[in-house]
């Protein structure tokens, strides 16, 4: 695998557990910086858990372990002395329900801003218009900054919460299925916007939609009941799989 | 030099403030033990020592050797409650409680005062005959339950299964309504009304009686019964309906054949909670039963119940005597025999319905 | 000749049918008779006793006249005071139960298992601890160790006291319904954006629980100012002739005035008049709380 791109993550024989039940087998691979890769496989493959393991989402559930070497530029994420709160703010994360809290579309957009620290309202302000328009999303709702994120439709919603992700200036963005809840047309946005952030992010992207991964990702993994089956540049993925079990997966054998 | 993400961050206040909380979500488990402790400390006085009560003439000195042995601190240091009506006692703190009065000796233990069948608390040989309390008690529990528990049930499957969606939606509001009813507006009602229906109707020699008291109690039971039967009725899967609709029976058989046997426990669990709060209920049980105590176990003759005897009395007794004594004693019965019952619901029967329907 | 599906049952199963019907029916009904019964009863009597005067005015000679104004006002100080002890304590504890405690954890069960106990627990019980313990351990500790004399009696304080206990399940467990009504994904995109646990809660959870949190406060208020059993004997008092002052004075309160107008006023025909209207403002004040409450959880839900 040529790399052209320094590595911004890495695993190295990284399972993870819910109680006794192991999810995650043994996970080895290296995620190149601004580029989107792509995790694919059937649902229950385990593509969300390790994605929700970069930025140690699992936490949250009662009872979950990891095991073995998840680094973010070199640092392991699972080391004692890592700030979860500072990790989170690097590793920005949209979800698949893209719910944004119910205030107003400015607030959204600030609330992970002041967490930690005051900001100026004038600073705030231009933050809010470039998370914004890195979204895309600045000419749709300028007038009504101090409206209610809730009357946005819900390919408007999503890229306010890709705006709110960006807005505390992350390296990182994780996007777990951002487009399933969406229509086609909102979709297309999502991926249009998901191809310009990568000149400033590094990309995760969890689909279930193969033609997205071929169409976003520069690199696609492929899962399978917990295991890292293949992980290559997408093109030679989708092209010329390695294994048997990811040609009859991209082939619509089963799934 | 350290990597961002290992910046420490350091929020004493958000520290405090989770362990604020944790040690806030203990003060219910820490009412409990109080409440016990408490209710059942100053039940002790009167197993533990003798130096209460109506004190014994004749003994002055036994009493002044027996004083360090019987010694109660709670009773005499905190509570600083005078032992006896005299307020010339109270310069005497070390003897007080052995009283200088001219009365006739009774030297009945405790137990011989309970184990009696008269309730007389007052006066120079006080009986604490529990006997008519607990014939009461139960009379009126019974009667509650007899009254309450069925035409709970029958209300819930009746709006679960049978109701038209219109008289449904003003039936369960309505019980709801009941719930949050004060309890001494319906012993208001039994005392106006009932009684007066009640004997009207049946000729009763006694107007107010356990009868009376146990509708009265009825109508506290029944939303809970209600309540607890509805949400057992709901719990139970809708596919279980479904297949005995399918197999032909009508909606009544299967309502009473197949929902109402497979939410029992729940049912059970409802029976008891409303024997609970027909057992503990005070307002309505001292309104409507006639109060008083009597050895009878026929419906139409007064009644008095424990948490009734307690809410008549307590007003009036002397602080840290017998008499208050053993109205704490009754107040710890209500209290054990309340947290048994709400034990046994949580742990034997949730755990049957859980078992019934998720096969663990 | 009828088609098999129009065939009928048997008679007698029919019947069966029937009754077992109309026997649940009647249940309902009867239940619904009994409660339209007592509201038309209190209204009849005791409506045209309610004036502006009954309202504002003290009671007077003996109770036998006059108006409810010191126990209206007594039991409004009662239940605010109730709120702000208990509410706070009962939200705190909620927020335990479904941010903190893991669900499977000892001491998460034994703090449900506390909540479910504590309400089952005889009202008069809590009379007896609010003695016990408020007055008898507490005020009289107070006293002992300031030297002053107005905590080791019954009074408002220590009756607000008992009730914030009382009804300490009501709010916990309407809380917890309403931070459980959060979605999760909220919780996750405040996580993911670095905030820790505690400003999720108070800038996320809690705001979007506000409503569950007034629901809860209001059905303890509600539960609270009706409640008789548990304040008999920690301030209480049957007639005032000014309003509490202090935290430590005694007060009037409508629920014991009612009891106390039915079975120890001197001549209680007399008063019959007086002791519907009395139950008509209680149930009135329990109603408009509990109404609030429901009005306040449907906007919940619906939101």
């Amino acid at each position: 695998m040529a790399k052209e791109y320094p590595t911004k993550i890495s695993a190295r024989d990284f399972s993870v557990f819910y109680g006794p039940k192991q999810a995650l087998f043994d996970i080895s691979l290296q995620i190149p910086q601004n580029r989107v890769t792509a995790f694919i496989g059937p649902s229950g493959c385990g593509k969300s858990t390790f994605l929700r393991s970069i930025n140690r989402m699992n936490d949250l559930i009662d009872g979950a372990t990891g095991q073995g070497a998840l680094t973010v530029d070199g640092i392991d994420v699972y080391d004692k002395s890592v700030n979860v709160s500072v990790l989170r703010r690097k590793i920005g994360m949209v979800f698949q329900k893209s719910i944004p809290f119910p205030k107003s579309i400015y607030e959204n957009i600030t609330y992970g801003l002041t967490l930690l620290e005051k900001v100026s309202r004038s600073e705030l302000d231009h933050i809010v218009e470039q998370s914004l328009r890195r979204a895309a999303l600045w000419d749709e709702v300028k007038d009504r900054l101090h409206h209610s994120a809730m009357g946005l439709s819900g390919g408007q919603q999503q890229r306010l919460c890709i705006a709110r992700a960006v807005a505390v200036n992350p390296e990182i963005l994780l996007m777990d299925e951002p487009c399933s809840a969406l229509d086609p047309i909102s979709t297309g946005k999502v991926e249009e916007l998901i191809t310009e952030l990568k000149d400033t992010y590094t990309i995760v992207l969890v689909t279930h939609n193969m033609q997205q991964a071929a169409r976003v990702s520069d690199y696609t993994g492929f899962f399978l009941m917990g295991r890292l089956i293949e992980f290559d540049r997408t093109r030679t993925l989708f092209t010329s799989p390695a294994k048997k079990e990811t040609e009859d997966y991209i082939t619509g054998r089963f799934g | 030099m350290l990597h961002p993400f290992q910046q420490p961050q350091r929020r004493p206040l958000e520290t405090l403030a989770e362990w604020s909380i944790r040690a806030v979500a203990s003060v219910s488990i820490v009412v409990i033990f109080l409440i016990f402790l408490f209710v059942f400390r100053e039940t002790l006085s009167l197993f533990v020592s003798t130096d209460h009560g109506q004190p014994v003439a004749d003994d002055v000195t036994g009493q002044m050797d027996d004083g360090p042995e019987v010694y109660n601190p709670p009773q005499l240091e905190d509570l600083d409650v005078p032992e006896v009506y005299n307020p010339e006692t109270g310069g005497l703190p070390e003897t007080s409680s052995t009283g200088q009065q001219q009365e006739q000796p009774d030297e009945r233990t405790v137990w011989e005062k309970l184990f009696h069948d008269v309730w007389q608390p007052v006066g120079e040989q006080p009986k604490f005959g529990l006997l008519p309390l607990i014939i009461g008690t139960a009379k009126t529990t019974f009667i509650a339950i007899l009254i309450g528990a069925p035409l709970g049930i029958l209300a819930a499957l009746y709006t679960a299964f049978f109701a038209p969606r219109r008289l449904r939606n003003v039936i369960k509001p309505a019980i709801e309504l009941l719930a949050g009813f004060p309890s001494v507006v319906i012993g208001f009602f039994c005392l106006v009304t009932v009684a007066t229906f009640v004997q009207e109707t049946l000729g009763v020699e006694f107007r107010l009686n356990a009868l009376v008291g146990g509708i009265g109690l009825s109508l506290a039971v029944i939303p809970i019964v209600y309540a607890i039967t509805e949400d057992a009725l709901s719990a139970v899967p809708k596919s279980l309906r479904a297949a005995s609709l399918a197999l032909g029976s009508s909606e009544w058989q299967t309502a009473y054949r197949v929902m109402l046997p497979a939410a029992a426990p729940g049912v059970i669990a409802a029976v008891i909670l409303g024997v609970g709060r027909a057992f503990g209920e005070t307002m309505i049980a001292i309104m409507a039963t006639g109060n008083a105590p009597m050895v009878s176990w026929a419906a139409a003759t007064p009644a008095r119940t424990f948490a009734a005897t307690i809410g008549s009395e307590m007003g009036e007794v002397v602080w840290g005597s017998e008499h208050y004594g053993v109205l704490f004693l009754l107040g710890t019965l209500l209290f054990v025999v309340s947290f048994s019952l709400n034990a046994l619901t949580e742990l034997y029967v949730k755990k049957r319905l859980i078992k019934r329907f998720q096969g663990k | 000749m009828k088609h098999t599906f129009t065939q009928d049952l048997g008679i007698s199963k029919r019947l069966l049918g029937f009754v077992a019907v109309a026997t649940a029916a009647t249940a309902a009904v009867a239940v619904l008779g009994i409660l339209l019964g007592m509201f038309g009863q209190f209204l009849a009597e005791g409506g045209p006793s309610i004036t502006w005067d009954f309202i504002t005015d003290f009671p007077r000679n003996s109770n036998t006249e006059g108006g409810i104004f010191p126990a209206l006002a007594g039991t409004t100080f009662l239940v605010l005071l109730m709120t702000l002890m208990g509410v706070p304590v009962g939200t705190a504890t909620a927020i335990y139960l479904t941010e903190f405690a893991r669900q499977d954890s000892r001491f998460a069960r034994s703090v449900r298992f506390a909540v479910n106990t504590l309400a089952g627990v005889p009202s008069i019980v809590f009379g007896l601890f609010g003695v016990g313990f408020f007055v008898q351990f507490v005020g009289v500790g107070i006293d002992a160790a300031t030297g002053s004399v107005a905590f080791g009696d019954g009074s408002l304080l220590w009756s607000s006291a008992t009730l914030a206990v009382l009804t300490l399940p009501v709010v916990i467990v309407s809380v917890e319904e309403a931070l459980r009504a959060v979605p999760r994904e909220l919780r996750e995109a405040s996580l993911a954006l670095g905030a820790t646990r505690w400003q999720t809660i108070t800038k996320v959870v809690v705001p979007n629980a506000t409503s569950g949190i007034l629901t809860g406060s209001i059905l303890a208020v509600g539960r609270g100012a009706g409640e008789v059993a548990a304040i008999l004997f920690v301030g209480v008092t049957y007639s005032s002739e000014v309003l509490p002052s202090a935290v430590t004075d005694k007060f009037m309160h409508l629920g014991y005035h009612l009891y106390v107008l039915a079975t120890q006023s001197p001549d209680v025909e007399a008063t019959m008049p007086l002791q519907y209207a009395t139950t008509i403002v209680l149930l009135a004040l329990t109603f408009l709380l509990n109404f609030t409450a429901i009005f306040v959880r449907s906007r919940l839900s619906t939101r």
